[in-house]
């Protein structure tokens, strides 16, 4: 009987101990993981080389990898609008950086504030402060940015340029110059794809007619989009459409690049998963069967867009989120990850020595580049815009009206909130 | 006679599906409606106690007539067509199938399987195919180099062009035009057979309603300050020829189970009347194949009113010449966060399959009972 109690006792003082020094200490991690994102097929190798890193610093832990694959996200996002709807929110999940995040989740309350994980780890330094500005609202840094992919970029092959003995462009002007002799021969002089890279060009253009300062203007609500800088924008959109391919709205961004690859048109604007595209999938080497440039006009700026993931409210896993978080800020993990998406390390101190060579160029140009972010993919705009601009789009392609096109964006804008 | 026990049996074991019914589907058609009279999609629309207010039937007026959502009406414009030539290709190619399979060929269990056969694959599945199919520079545009011309450059899914044109500020006039012809109509059918009261009722509010029209006063009802195009796009045309190619075959499974309903006996008394194959089918065969025809266009037309999966698979949720209501629906809530606009499209996408499927069910009942 005594000696029962005096076990029992035992094991109480034991297990007390033990949580002491959980706390104190960092015991080891365990329980799950539940990760959400839509990366699948050509990224899913990049996404389980970070979730093995994972396993491998906290073996304790089993990571769950739930992927809603296709339509750029679309399904991904409206399952995981219906699990927070419904109080079921996944441990962390991918998001563009920016106000995609914040005018969809940090608004309505639904995340945990970062910024002592940012102090802590040092982040503060080790990204820089561009981004830090689009990542974070007067309240607080919202989430961790894995990647950084580049919007405003031009591609081309340097040997069909010979051929037609055509320069890169550095302003939509100088293209406007070119462009009618390249169609003339029978070359598409911009290569274009489905809807969304419509959209995406549309960035470029707007970029190097507003110019960065007045870009970020007009996504404070400081700029009018019925103001003759955007208006004027919209024109020389509707110049460069007109030397686009016919059939855009039927091919993918890959299909667009083909054409450029194929000598069937000249140059290209995408982001740099282009660059992934041709050298992993294609097989061709950057600088020599594929040359690039920041789109006409926009030189010295750096489009960026984010992946990132941030911290729930109502995580039920919060620890093993907090060294989720932790992990994909650090050197190590960003530099397992990026050679594999195709995509640059956020830090300014990544090892480039494993990028390939147009890696290594964007991750200099994003170290000495001012930073503007990128409409389409979610860094200035919250959702509400950036569904709606697709209207406007719209509008603008049947009627080919800048001033229709401004009116209808500022309408947009002042309805989601951007614009007053 | 039914005991009384019975009766209590009958209802207790109904309850449970009824229950589940009432939650489940009205109840949720309940909240979606509500939802669609309140403006929840403004700022914090996904916090935990959204702030949500009511509106009243704000949301429905800024579908019809605001500015910003062309999209929506085009998409409305765009149903309607499609379910039109939708319904209509797959009862005349079924019809025509069923006709030539009735004819008692040898092999008939090989080609009406064949013909069944698409309607075993999912929409996702047709979908794909086809996007394969009709992309711009392969597939269906390149048959005609087959035989040495050059390849056809149609843009089957993208195509900006539009055909029957018309101006969306012309709609109520148009409207109370045809509620008038509908209402006379109605009242001079219930006047033929003595129903003097209902043709008073009826017909003279169409009365009313025709010289409205006609003295331009419909006419005033603007819904947009300035004209706005919209008309049938031709990029639907790819996805009318996938829809059909998948359901004619359950059309004809449809129809051929019709003919072979009809007894033999009606076909031979007419042969011994003198009536040629050709009148025997006219006159015999197609009048006994009406009901069938009228399931087919219910259940083709809520298919087509519904229509989502398979645009969704062909071209994908931004290519606005193919959209239809159900894949805005789903953007502009679960993309947008316009969570009380999306819940507007779905009550009208709701009341118009209603307008498809109501009356068939009251004549169902009505038959039912008698």
């Amino acid at each position: 009987m005594r000696t029962s109690r005096w076990l029992a006792l035992m094991v109480i003082t034991v297990t007390l101990f033990a949580c002491l020094g959980g706390t104190a200490a960092s015991a080891p991690l365990s329980g799950k993981l539940e990760i959400f994102s839509w990366w699948a097929g050509d990224e899913g190798p990049a996404l389980q080389a970070l979730i093995e890193l994972y396993e491998k610093q906290h073996p304790g832990v089993k990571v769950i990898n739930s992927t809603v694959t296709g339509g750029a996200g679309v399904n991904a996002k409206a399952v995981l609008k219906t699990r927070m709807l419904g109080g079921e929110p996944p441990d962390s999940f991918q998001v563009h950086a920016g106000q995609e995040l914040v005018g969809t989740w940090v608004v309505a309350g639904r995340m945990e504030d970062l910024s002592d994980l940012y102090t802590k780890e040092g982040w503060k330094t080790a990204f820089p402060e561009g981004l830090l500005n689009l990542l974070s609202t007067e309240r607080g840094i919202w989430s961790v940015p894995v990647n950084i992919h580049r919007s405003n970029v031009l591609w081309y092959v340097p040997d069909n340029l010979k051929k037609w003995s055509v320069k890169v462009p550095a302003t939509w002007d100088e293209f406007l110059s070119i462009a009618p002799a390249l169609k003339a021969k029978g070359i598409v002089p911009l290569a274009l794809g489905e809807n969304w890279t419509v959209s995406h060009l549309w960035e470029s253009v707007a970029l190097a007619c507003l110019g960065k300062d007045k870009w970020e203007a007009l996504w404070q609500g400081k700029l009018s989009w019925k103001s003759p800088e955007v208006v004027g924008a919209w024109r020389t959109f509707g110049k460069v459409l007109e030397y686009t391919n016919q059939d855009a709205p039927s091919l993918s961004w890959q299909q667009a690049t083909d054409m450029v690859v194929k000598g069937q048109a000249a140059f290209n604007v995408m982001g740099d998963w282009a660059a992934g595209y041709m050298a992993t999938t294609l097989k061709l080497q950057p600088g020599k069967d594929f040359g690039w440039a920041a789109a006409p006009g926009t030189g010295g700026v750096f489009m960026m867009l984010s992946d990132s993931f941030g911290l729930p409210v109502g995580a039920p896993n919060r620890e093993n989120t907090l060294a989720w978080l932790r992990m994909l800020g650090s050197k190590e993990a960003q530099d397992t990850f990026n050679p594999l998406k195709g995509s640059v390390s956020a830090r300014v101190d990544s090892d480039l020595s494993k990028y390939n060579a147009y890696l290594q160029s964007a991750a200099k140009d994003w170290r000495t580049n001012a930073i503007a972010g990128s409409l389409v993919h979610g860094v200035v705009a919250n959702e509400r815009f950036m569904n709606d601009f697709a209207t406007v789009m719209e509008i603008f392609l049947n009627s080919r009206n800048p001033e229709a096109a401004a009116n209808a964006a500022q309408a947009v804008a002042i309805q989601a909130g951007i614009s007053r | 006679m039914r005991s009384r026990r019975d009766q209590v049996m009958a209802v207790l074991v109904i309850m449970p599906s009824l229950a589940l019914l009432a939650i489940f589907v009205y109840g949720f058609i309940g909240q979606t409606v509500y939802m669609s009279l309140t403006d929840w999609g403004q700022g914090a629309a996904l916090a935990l106690k959204p702030e949500i207010h009511f509106v009243g039937t704000r949301n429905y007026a800024e579908l019809f007539t605001g500015f910003l959502n062309v999209r929506f009406r085009q998409d409305l414009v765009s149903m309607v067509f499609f379910t039109i030539l939708f319904v209509g290709a797959s009862l005349a190619l079924g019809l025509f199938l069923a006709t030539i399979i009735d004819q008692r060929i040898r092999g008939e269990a090989v080609f009406r399987t064949i013909f069944l056969f698409p309607m075993s694959l999912s929409f996702i599945v047709t979908g794909t195919i086809w996007r394969w199919l009709l992309q711009p520079r392969g597939g269906v545009n390149v048959l005609p180099s087959l035989v040495g011309l050059p390849p056809a450059g149609f843009l089957w899914l993208s195509s900006r062009e539009q055909a029957l044109q018309f101006n969306w500020q012309v709609l109520p006039h148009y409207v109370v035009l045809g509620a008038a012809f509908v209402l006379i109509a109605w009242g001079v059918w219930s006047a033929a057979r003595r129903r003097f009261r209902t043709s008073a009722l009826v017909g003279l509010p169409g009365m009313a309603l025709l010289a409205w029209a006609v003295t331009g006063g419909a006419a005033r009802l603007q819904l947009l300050p300035f004209p706005e195009a919209h008309g049938f796009n031709l990029a639907l045309v790819g996805v009318v020829i996938a829809a059909t190619w998948q359901m004619s075959g359950y059309t004809m499974a449809l129809y051929l189970a019709g003919l072979r309903t009809i007894p033999d006996e009606l076909r031979e008394a007419a042969r011994v009347d003198g009536a040629s194959p050709l009148q025997v089918y006219r006159y015999v065969e197609l009048p006994l194949l009406a009901p069938i025809t009228w399931s087919a266009i219910i259940i083709l037309g809520h298919i087509a009113l519904k229509i989502f999966d398979l645009v969704f698979a062909m071209a994908g949720p931004d290519n606005a010449p193919t959209s239809v209501p159900a894949i805005l629906m789903f953007l502009t809530t679960f993309r947008g966060n316009e969570l009380a606009k999306g819940a507007s499209i779905a009550a009208i996408l709701l009341v118009v399959v209603s307008i498809l499927i109501v009356p068939y069910l009251v004549t169902s009942f009505r038959a039912g009972r008698a």
